[in-house]
């Protein structure tokens, strides 16, 4: 089988898995647990595959491109150490599944539990298998990610809903570190590639980011492994369901940490900051966690501070600087897993047959499951490091490593042996407490259930393990010996130092402290019998010591406090400052670009000044500082000077050679008049009120002055300075040359919008719509403040006469605006001629669907305003909706048409057509576009005029309704959807 | 010309902002179009200033700028000039909901205290 498609799939078909699996019905137990054992097994035989190449010392690899631009590649790669903890994970993860198919209740939802389990699971192998370190950051996070959903599977649970939040925060926390000092190691090597990395030791450790990257590393690596003072999560995770703790908390998840100090190990350790951080967090959890776990009346909390410890015991290994303490740390990695899975799974099963884990509460059980007290037992006797089980062999190579330790501590060299002597007293102890208190005894009364033995398929997974620690302590040379060797290999290089697996090394100072630390566990389990059974939980001491509660405060004070500080230190809901904040961060940008950059003169010389257009900018200058004067108290005044400046602006265009700016300009302009005259009527009358100015608002004034005049003086100098350099041709000279060769128009913009950029404009015209059905639909929910202008005299006369009689409701007939009214009669389909005009010639001179539907919208708005909202519409069926809609569909439409002929989107088609009396007439399919933008234009334009159009329609009809309130205050609100 | 254009921008763009940061919403309505001018000319005098330069292309001939207007600004303005209408009637008709809702038309919906 080739390599790569053996490690793809050793990942990939647990995630395949969970998908499938999560995709069951709820009820599907069997189905997800023989789905979910199936994947297991295959991935067990898939390693198994790979043991001849990887026990002959051949490293497994596997490279999909990921981002090849930035050396990123997608690497698996499998060699012993690997291969030891990737059969760890999918053993035990077969074993599991075996035992949760049991253990899960039929109410729960189980296929979501096996989903995650193998979503857990192949994240797991990921993390194994990683052969780059950006990724093994990812699988990582992946894993805590999949423990959080593990963890909180029981979600109608308190305990477990906090239990999971306080895995992930710390979890996740450390591997975000951990990304952080991945990220700082491929600077070091320049390569995040797992080979690259682990062969520039010398260069990584001699680096000034060497420690920067180590405690970023470690922090990751101690809290995944609930490491002091990292540790308080573990225990809450206990809320977990039993199969989950078997599996995560004794031989995965927390494994994944100390995983990665060994992968890291040739890389990071051997150094003083190495052994002063990892030994000193190893040997404070190994002894912090023995004594806590003693005073535990839960057993799972009791095997959870256990399991702590031995963690500790294992990263206290690896802080030691010494290749032979390293060898006994993955030793002692395997054999916790193996005893510590089986205890977990026996404490699950009193669970699920007595229905409580509470020590003080059992007794007896011996006599009810004599099966699983036996194998209880063992796997206890295990922990406890009895002679002749697995748990035995690698704790006499810690008590040697403990007193032949080299590392430059003097302090914590000589504590040492007494430190792993007095922590192998405290693990009898808590071994003792397990089985003498849940299996001896007199029979356990009032108890939730009748204790039984469980299913055999249930304990099947429990013998294993449990045949495996006998079996490897009676024989470990024979068994655990080659895998342990080609896993130490991988991580050591060939000169990895002698060491001997045999259970009898003679009469010796390990196997002295040995007895000692059994002596003293029999004897402080003794000692402490009253005060465990009548005493408060806890541990002696260390109550008050509540990482939990620290941890709760810090979160609470992140989340809450200091957020809710910062907001109101830097917040503000009032608009005013956030747009003085808006334009003062614009305005520092500008600064200080030109502060570090320099502002010199342009490489142009300015082109003279033409009299007349200054002459015009003076009146536009005083237009804009008139309109911003006056803005306050006189609307129309500040309005019409508006429309100056637009006019003004309007010219520019024309004087500057940009005649379709001009077109657009100028009806735009006439367009945002009319809307803005048709808003103020339901504006608040204000006179300007002779005050007088107190000086906080006069600073207010003064400030804001020197913000606009930063503002404006930047923008001048800016586009000084931008005029007076070449501009650059890059776009243009493309544009220019292509026009009329591929996209058949003269006229360049033209071309650029319906054809080159056809796909901004379409874009753009969907902005249009949006905008004027948010318009509609906003007037429709909407009620009108009270208006502040009166209904004038003409139409106060006409809807007098309207009541008078139907015959004479025409505007003109009153003989009001008689003359206008006839004119823009008349002027009505002149202007839609030169509308169709203007959209017909668009793709060669000046129009286009913009102007022209503008010129439409201005036709129909012209006929609204001489001849008012009824009048018009009984006379003309505008359907804005339709058109709208249309418009879209016809844009869409031609765009679609390019597809049949196989080129993409919006590719545009032309001809030029010989008509008579037109003469010859550009075809383009772009003419069709812009047919559509041109509809869109006169439906959205139409749409906002006539939704505030009839706002003062629905205004005057309910003012028409109540006689006895003066017509000019209608202050009626109108019920939504009149009209 | 460039100094007239240039100073043009800056008058329209200090009015615009005086107004943005005034407290009725009928100021800030008036002072976004006059900032969008502003900003409108900018963009189209990036293109650089060309008078009486042509804007349609001979038929059959490709243009070269040495003889023709930069057509690009131009497309991003006229683009800029419609959106801007609808921006702007958009506002209007939102600070017109706004003044229905609240009863006032101060931009935050309330009179300043004091």
């Amino acid at each position: 089988m080739p390599d790569a498609f053996l490690l793809a799939a050793l990942v990939g078909l647990p995630f395949i898995g969970a998908v499938v699996a999560g995709l069951l019905p709820t009820g599907a137990r069997n189905a997800a647990a023989g789905l979910s054992g199936a994947i297991a097994l295959a991935c067990v035989a898939l390693v198994w595959t790979a043991y001849p190449a990887v026990s002959a010392g051949e490293v497994m690899r596997a490279e999909f491109a990921w981002m090849p631009s930035l050396g990123l590649n997608l690497v698996l790669r499998m060699d012993g150490l690997a291969w030891l903890f990737a059969a760890m994970v999918t053993g035990i993860g077969a074993l599991v599944v075996l035992y949760a198919r049991y253990y899960m209740s039929p109410e729960d939802p189980v296929p979501r539990f096996f989903a995650f389990l193998l979503a857990f699971m192949g994240s797991m192998t990921g993390v194994v298998v990683s052969g780059n370190l950006v990724q093994l950051a990812f699988f990582w996070e992946l894993t805590s990610l999949f423990s959080f959903l593990l963890i909180g599977y029981w979600h109608h649970t308190e305990a477990a809903r906090d239990g999971a939040r306080m895995a992930l925060t710390v979890t996740a926390t450390g591997g975000l570190a951990l990304f952080a000092g991945v990220l700082v190691l491929g600077h070091i090597v320049g390569s995040y590639d797992l080979d690259a990395v682990l062969g520039a030791g010398d260069r990584i450790r001699d680096h000034p980011l060497y420690v920067p990257a180590l405690v970023l590393v470690l922090l990751g690596a101690l809290t995944k492994s609930a490491q002091f003072p990292f540790h308080f999560w573990l225990p809450h995770a206990m809320a977990a369901p039993t199969p989950v703790s078997a599996y995560l908390h004794s031989a995965t998840l927390v494994k994944a940490g100390v995983f990665l100090m060994v992968r890291l190990w040739p890389v990071l350790a051997g150094t003083d900051a190495w052994s002063l951080i990892v030994g000193t967090a190893g040997l404070i959890t190994l002894l912090l966690g023995g004594y806590v776990a003693i005073f535990q009346n839960d057993l799972k909390g009791l095997l959870a501070y256990s399991t702590i410890s031995h963690l500790g015991l294992i990263t206290l290994l690896l802080g030691l600087n010494s290749e032979l303490a390293l060898v006994a740390a993955v030793f002692h990695v395997l054999n916790h897993a193996a005893f510590k899975a089986s205890l977990f799974m026996a404490v699950g099963i009193i669970d699920h047959e007595t229905g409580t884990r509470d020590i003080r509460r059992l007794s007896g059980l011996n006599r009810s499951m004599p099966f699983t007290a036996r194998l209880a037992l063992v796997a206890a006797a295990a922990m406890a490091g009895v002679p002749l089980l697995n748990g035995f062999l690698s704790k006499e190579m810690f008590f040697a490593e403990a007193l032949s330790a080299e590392a430059q501590l003097p302090g914590l060299l000589n504590l040492l042996p007494f430190a792993a002597t007095v922590a192998g007293v405290f693990s009898v102890a808590y071994a003792l407490r397990f089985i003498h208190g849940a299996f001896v005894g007199p029979d356990p009364v009032d108890l939730p259930r009748q204790p039984h033995e469980p299913a055999a398929w249930m304990r099947l997974p429990v013998e294993i393990l449990v045949l495996t620690c006998i079996i490897v302590g009676l024989l470990p040379a024979a068994t655990v010996g080659p895998f342990l060797a080609f896993a130490v290999r991988s991580v050591l290089g060939e000169d990895v130092p002698a060491y001997s697996l045999a259970v009898w090394h003679g009469f010796n100072l390990p196997l002295l402290m040995s007895l000692i630390a059994l002596a003293g566990g029999v004897l402080l389990y003794v000692r402490l019998q009253r005060r465990l059974r009548e005493g408060p939980e806890g541990a002696p001491l260390l109550r008050r010591l509540d990482a939990r509660q620290a941890f709760e405060r810090t979160m609470v004070f992140l989340s809450w406090r200091l957020a809710r500080r910062l907001e109101r230190l830097a917040g503000t809901r009032r608009l005013q400052p956030q747009l003085r904040l808006i334009v003062g961060v614009a305005i520092i940008a500008g600064g200080s670009a030109v502060w570090l950059r320099g502002f010199g003169p342009g490489n142009l010389m300015p082109s003279s000044v033409d009299p007349v257009l200054a002459l015009i900018w003076m009146v536009g200058g005083a237009c804009a500082l008139g309109a911003a004067w006056q803005a306050k108290y006189h609307r129309l005044a500040a309005l019409a000077l508006l429309g100056g400046v637009g006019l003004v602006v309007c010219v520019t265009f024309v004087w500057f050679s940009a005649p379709d700016l001009a077109l657009t300009q100028i009806t735009v302009e006439v367009m945002t008049t009319v809307l803005l005259l048709l808003g103020l009527r339901w504006l608040p009358q204000r006179s300007p009120a002779p005050m007088e100015v107190g000086v906080l608002p006069r600073a207010r004034r003064l400030r804001d002055l020197g913000i606009a005049v930063g503002a404006g003086g930047g923008l001048a100098a800016l586009s000084y300075a931008v005029m007076t350099r070449t501009p650059p041709d890059l776009l243009a000279r493309d544009f220019l040359e292509r026009a009329y060769t591929e996209g058949g128009g003269t006229n360049v913009v033209n071309v650029i919008l319906v054809d080159f950029r056809g796909f901004d404009t379409l874009g753009e015209i969907f902005v249009v719509a949006a905008v004027a059905l948010t318009t509609y639909a906003l007037l429709r929910r909407f009620r009108p403040a009270a208006e502040s202008v009166e209904i004038p005299e003409q139409q106060r006369e006409l809807a007098a006469a309207s009541a008078a009689g139907p015959s004479i409701a025409e505007g003109h007939a009153n003989g009001w605006l008689i003359v206008p009214s006839t004119l823009v009669r008349l002027l009505f389909p002149v202007m839609l001629v030169v509308a169709v005009f203007l959209l017909l010639r668009g793709h060669d001179l000046p129009g286009g669907g913009f102007s022209a539907g503008m010129v439409v919208a201005i036709a129909i708005l012209l006929q609204y305003m001489i001849g008012g909202t009824t009048w018009t519409e009984d006379r003309l069926r505008l359907r804005p909706r339709r058109w709208i809609g249309g418009g879209l569909l016809i844009a869409v439409g031609t765009g679609l048409a390019a597809l049949p002929f196989g080129r993409p989107f919006l590719t545009s088609y032309f001809a030029y057509a010989d008509l008579p009396i037109l003469g010859t007439l550009p075809l383009a399919s772009a003419l069709a576009f812009d047919i559509g933008v041109f509809a869109l234009v006169v439906g959205a334009t139409l749409l906002m005029l006539t939704a505030l159009a009839h706002q003062s329609v629905r205004g005057h009809r309910a003012a028409a309704r109540r006689p006895t309130a003066a017509p000019a205050r209608a202050e009626v609100l109108i019920p939504a959807g009149e009209s | 010309m460039e100094l007239v254009v240039s100073l043009a921008i800056g008058v329209l763009t200090g009015s615009g902002i005086w107004l943005l940061l005034r407290s009725r919403t009928f100021q800030v309505i008036i002072g976004l179009s006059l900032l969008s001018y502003a900003v409108n000319l900018f963009i189209f005098s990036t293109g650089g200033l060309r008078t009486g330069a042509a804007a349609i292309l001979a038929r059959g001939q490709p243009g070269t700028l040495g003889e023709f207007t930069d057509p690009v600004p131009q497309a991003l303005v006229l683009t800029a000039i419609v959106i801007g209408f609808a921006t702007t009637a958009l506002l209007l008709v939102v600070l017109l909901a706004a003044r229905g809702l609240t009863g006032t038309d101060q931009v935050d919906g309330r009179e300043r205290e004091g």
